[in-house]
């Protein structure tokens, strides 16, 4: 297998063992690069000289004795984490020019494990988005088929690996912003329990939401970036002070004794008679690994998308007001200070981060705050109780991660189309729960000449990642969907 | 004032705790230094960058709502406080909103006259104090003018007590009375170092008149820009005659906001409340919500040093003192402990106030030297009480020893015995001492016999000079006039 199609379990090992270098893999993966990227732009910035530097240290530790769990493994950084001296932009015209001058706690974790950041990946504009169109910067295609989108708004990261640009993105999902991705581009997509690996360092979209998580081609490697990210860290106060439980040893290849709840409300005969047979056979599968199906209800989680419309744009209203233009970024000089404001803000800031700034300082306003804001976290709460009345049932709830596979560019012209992609992924977001998307099979749109993948969305209790990476890995292992299909790019090699 | 007004004022008060560190990351709290050098990506408001508070800044709320004796609730939170402003890094402001960590209390403080007055709190909360602009380009530093800003952030996530008050304030002396009330107590908890001039200590007052007697408020006006005690006298002062005056022209006062002219002595229209602000405040996602501990609560009352107040009313109903010897003891902690020692081990407060606020607070001021930090203990202090008490030295003969203690001579008694100074009260002694000087001064005995008593100093002085200082003045005195008039 070629070096750049390997997982980052092997290329970790095989640099532990030095029978394969960090600097070897880290020129593999940069030549891919510059051979991809024309076609499918996942990057906003290509960091060769960063990675070369940080493959050679990987290599000393490696060489001085050191064991790395992540060892010379090629990492995508979603482009709303800090890594410093590097280009951070959220995607945004804002902070077009911005360079970083600290890094990120999580992406410091993967770079203390030896990894090596190839490039910062392109993504919706301060994550907000189903498709990485909107980003400010440049348009990521999906490498299953270019003519579609990679999802989002961790879509370049999403891309990154599936195309073999890296082998780990780093992903942040808000409302499915890492799990929507991984279904469109045949990935493994893992949200962590909220809190559990630090946000320091992560451009806020909607602070009570955001969560830092792995996207990799399988559950192995997912659970190996989520075992070094995971654990309080000091400078992030909602980080949760909980011993974490590691999970890449504790992978399964069945799922006797498990409980899989099947929701009523999430229902698949509407997706399509494809897609429905994609889910119920993988329903079936789950059943015939050892688990046993049960029905559960969440007769709250049609509200979650009107929740998070009124929580994540109140969050993001105010955690977006810092991009003023007076300290960093763009600023586009007026008559006063008030002039400033609203011309760099006019100018740096793109239409759906404008609707959302709109929406949630409209829901935060003095008057409707009863009315928006307190109805969406008493909803909130709602949603959360209906999981953990579901849970006393099962021990995971599987449904899709996505309303439909990758779509073309500009088909979800208006924004609730594109909002209704993260229904089955919202309410897990609002719940803080841990969720997964792992492939789970394929599907020709119409109109397409090549099968789409899919993923099936899994989801714990708090704080069980291990069931789900432990199940999503016995899944993988018996179904083998990722491995159908190829990219439809360049062929790795050639 | 007229007298068919009557004056009601609230005050707000904004205080920077004094901490190692900021309120939400490791930068430095301290006052001054170049600019922009006590910053990081948190309290610059960096991308990603995420608070985390500070719990000395919790404990030193808790300690303050204590001393003033409110209600430390069990659940408290942080709230985004939502405006735009370039000394602002996050364009918003942490602070609290409904839930903060001190609910009500009461300031007790007193007048010059010793009357003890109090006034409610409504409550004090925890938020992070901005950075500071400096308008440049019109030549004097006003923002009209000016071509552009610079922005210092030091003081920008300093720790911040909002302490706003009932409005149970009747005058410009009560207000500066419960400011001193409010800046020895927050310092003696050592809290804040509450300085005026550093900005550590700002506030505003909320002015309105209203006829003597009534109950319902009149028309309030805010009160800012006022940057010393005495400009919060002159500007209230100021404020309620104005109030006053256009009351009584049959006008209206105006709700609004009028900075203080310190050189023009008037107060002038800043803004209209009208267009008050929608802050949004919303709970801060990035902090949790905190349980305050009982235990942490207790641990805190019982480290609670005595209050002003307290010492207040011990000093002047216990130990007699009058009311500016018991103010300038309070105002001065360490100074009021030296005393508070001299007490306990002379038991004479009288003989320690005076000596106390006399000649060792001369000493200390000629040798710029704290009375607490000199050589002087209070023990030996205590001792020279004694001997003064037992009259065993007179009061000329403490003076020069309290000289020699200052300059570290030790202890008064073992001066006294190595150096026989113990007073001369033996009366044949005396009589030797009063003859000798009668003798050898025969014109003023003349003079003194012809009705100029008053050479009746000059020959004590003799006597006592013959002495070394050492004769009983009083008995001197006595055998002196019976030889004259005998």
């Amino acid at each position: 297998m070629e070096i750049i199609e390997r997982s980052a379990a092997q290329i970790a090992r095989e640099v532990n063992a030095r029978s394969l270098s960090a600097r070897d893999v880290t020129e593999a993966v940069l030549a891919r690069i510059d051979a991809v990227e024309g076609e499918i732009g996942s990057y906003v910035s290509v960091l060769h000289e960063h990675a070369r530097a940080a493959a050679a240290r990987v290599d000393e530790r490696v060489d001085a004795g050191e064991s790395l769990p992540l060892a010379g493994v090629p990492l995508a950084v979603k482009d709303n984490m800090c890594l410093v001296g590097t280009r951070t932009t959220a995607g945004s015209k804002m902070l077009e020019h911005w360079r970083a001058p600290y890094t990120a706690t999580a992406v410091q974790r993967l770079l203390d494990a030896g990894c090596v950041p190839v490039g910062k990946a392109n993504m919706d504009e301060f994550a907000m988005g189903s498709s990485c169109e909107n980003s400010a910067l440049g348009v990521t295609r999906n490498p299953y088929d270019l003519t579609r989108v990679p999802g989002g708004s961790s879509g370049g990261s999403a891309a990154a690996v599936a195309a073999f640009e890296a082998a780990i993105g780093m992903g942040s999902d808000t409302g499915g912003s890492i799990r929507e991705p991984a279904a469109f581009c045949n990935l493994v997509g893992f949200k962590p329990t909220y809190g559990r690996i630090s946000r320091y360092g992560l451009i806020a979209f909607a602070s009570s939401l955001d969560q830092i998580g792995p996207l990799t081609r399988t559950v192995e490697d997912a659970a190996l970036a989520y075992d070094v990210m995971a654990g309080k860290d000091p400078m992030d106060a909602t980080s949760i002070d909980r011993a974490v439980e590691p999970t890449a040893t504790h992978l399964r290849t069945d799922l006797s004794g498990m409980k899989v709840g099947l929701v009523k409300q999430f229902g698949t005969s509407e997706l399509g008679g494809e897609i429905d047979a994609v889910y119920r056979k993988a329903y079936q599968d789950l059943q015939a690994l050892g688990a046993e199906l049960v029905e559960v209800e969440l007769p709250t989680a049609d509200y979650g998308l009107a929740t998070y419309y009124l929580i994540a744009p109140a969050e993001c209203s105010s955690n977006l007001a810092r991009f003023d233009g007076v300290r960093y970024g763009m600023r586009v000089d007026g008559a006063d200070v008030h002039d400033m404001y609203e011309k760099t803000r006019a100018a740096g800031f793109g239409p759906e981060v404008k609707r959302r700034i709109l929406i949630g300082t409209y829901a935060l306003s003095s008057g409707y705050y009863d009315a928006y804001y307190v109805r969406a976290q008493k909803a909130r709460t709602l949603i959360a109780r209906d999981f953990e009345r579901a849970f006393a049932q099962c021990d995971l709830i599987a449904c899709p991660a996505a309303s439909s596979p990758a779509f073309q560019f500009n088909a979800k012209s208006d924004p609730y189309s594109m909002y209704l992609m993260d229904y089955y992924t919202i309410p897990m977001s609002l719940a803080g729960l841990p969720a997964l998307s792992v492939p789970c099979g394929w599907t020709t749109p119409a109109g397409a000449d090549r099968p789409m993948p899919l993923g099936l969305q899994l989801t714990a209790p708090l704080f069980k990642e291990r069931d789900v990476l432990a199940a999503a890995h016995a899944y993988e292992q018996k179904t083998q969907h990722a491995a159908a299909h190829k990219p439809a790019i360049a062929t790795v090699g050639a | 004032m007229s007298t068919n007004w009557e004056a009601v004022i609230g005050i707000e008060c904004h205080v920077e705790l004094r901490t190692a560190s900021k309120m939400f990351c490791g930068c430095a709290n301290e006052f001054g230094g170049e600019p922009n050098t006590k910053v990081c990506p948190v309290c610059l408001a960096l991308p990603g960058a995420l608070p985390v508070p500070n719990s000395a800044a919790i404990e030193h709320m808790i300690a303050a709502g204590l001393a003033f004796g409110a209600e430390i609730p069990a659940f408290s939170k942080f709230d985004r406080k939502n405006y735009f402003y370039p000394d602002m890094p996050k364009d918003y402001q942490i602070s609290q909103y409904d839930m903060p960590l001190t609910q009500g209390g009461t300031v007790r403080y007193w007048l010059e006259d010793g009357t003890m007055k109090a006034c409610r709190l409504t409550r004090i909360h925890l938020e992070e104090d901005t950075g500071k602009s400096t308008h440049a380009g019109s030549g004097d530093g006003r923002i009209a003018g000016s071509t552009y800003s610079l922005v210092d952030f030091n003081r920008a996530g300093v720790p911040l007590m909002e302490c706003v008050s009932e409005p149970d304030i009747r005058s410009a002396d009560e207000a500066v009375a419960y400011l001193e009330a409010l800046r020895r107590t927050l310092q003696q908890l050592g809290v804040s170092d509450v300085k005026m001039e550093e900005g550590s200590l700002r506030c505003d007052a909320n002015v309105s008149i209203r006829p003597l007697g009534a109950t319902e408020y009149g028309t309030k006006t805010e009160i800012k820009n006022m940057n010393s005690f005495r400009s919060v006298h002159r500007a209230i002062t100021s404020e309620i005659e104005r109030q006053i005056a256009l009351v009584e022209k049959g006008e209206r006062v105006v709700q609004e906001t009028r900075g203080w002219d310190e050189v023009r002595g008037v107060t002038h229209s800043m803004r209209s409340k009208e267009q008050a602000h929608d802050y949004r405040y919303f709970p801060d996602p990035d902090l949790v919500p905190m349980e305050i501990a009982r235990e942490i609560v207790e641990k805190v009352r019982a480290s609670l040093p005595e209050l002003p107040h307290a010492r207040f009313e011990r000093y002047t109903s216990q130990l007699g003192l009058d009311v500016k010897q018991a103010t300038q003891l309070i105002d001065n902690l360490p100074l009021a402990q030296y005393f508070d020692a001299v007490v306990a081990a002379s038991n004479n407060p009288k003989q320690a106030t005076n000596f106390v606020l006399g000649d060792l607070s001369r000493l200390a001021n000629e040798h710029e030297t704290p009375v607490h930090a000199s050589p002087v203990t209070p023990e030996h202090l205590a001792e020279l009480i004694a001997l003064v008490e037992g009259k065993t030295i007179n009061s000329k003969i403490a003076k020069e020893l309290i000289e020699r203690m200052w300059r570290g001579d030790g202890s008064p008694k073992a001066i006294v015995e190595k150096e026989g100074l113990a007073q001369t009260s033996d009366p044949a002694a005396i009589e030797r001492f009063v003859d000798d000087v009668l003798a050898a001064n025969e014109k003023s005995v003349a003079d003194y016999r012809a009705g100029k008593t008053n050479v009746m100093g000059f020959l004590v002085g003799q006597v006592m000079k013959a002495s070394k200082g050492k004769a009983d003045p009083a008995l001197v005195n006595g055998v002196m006039k019976r030889k004259l008039e005998g």
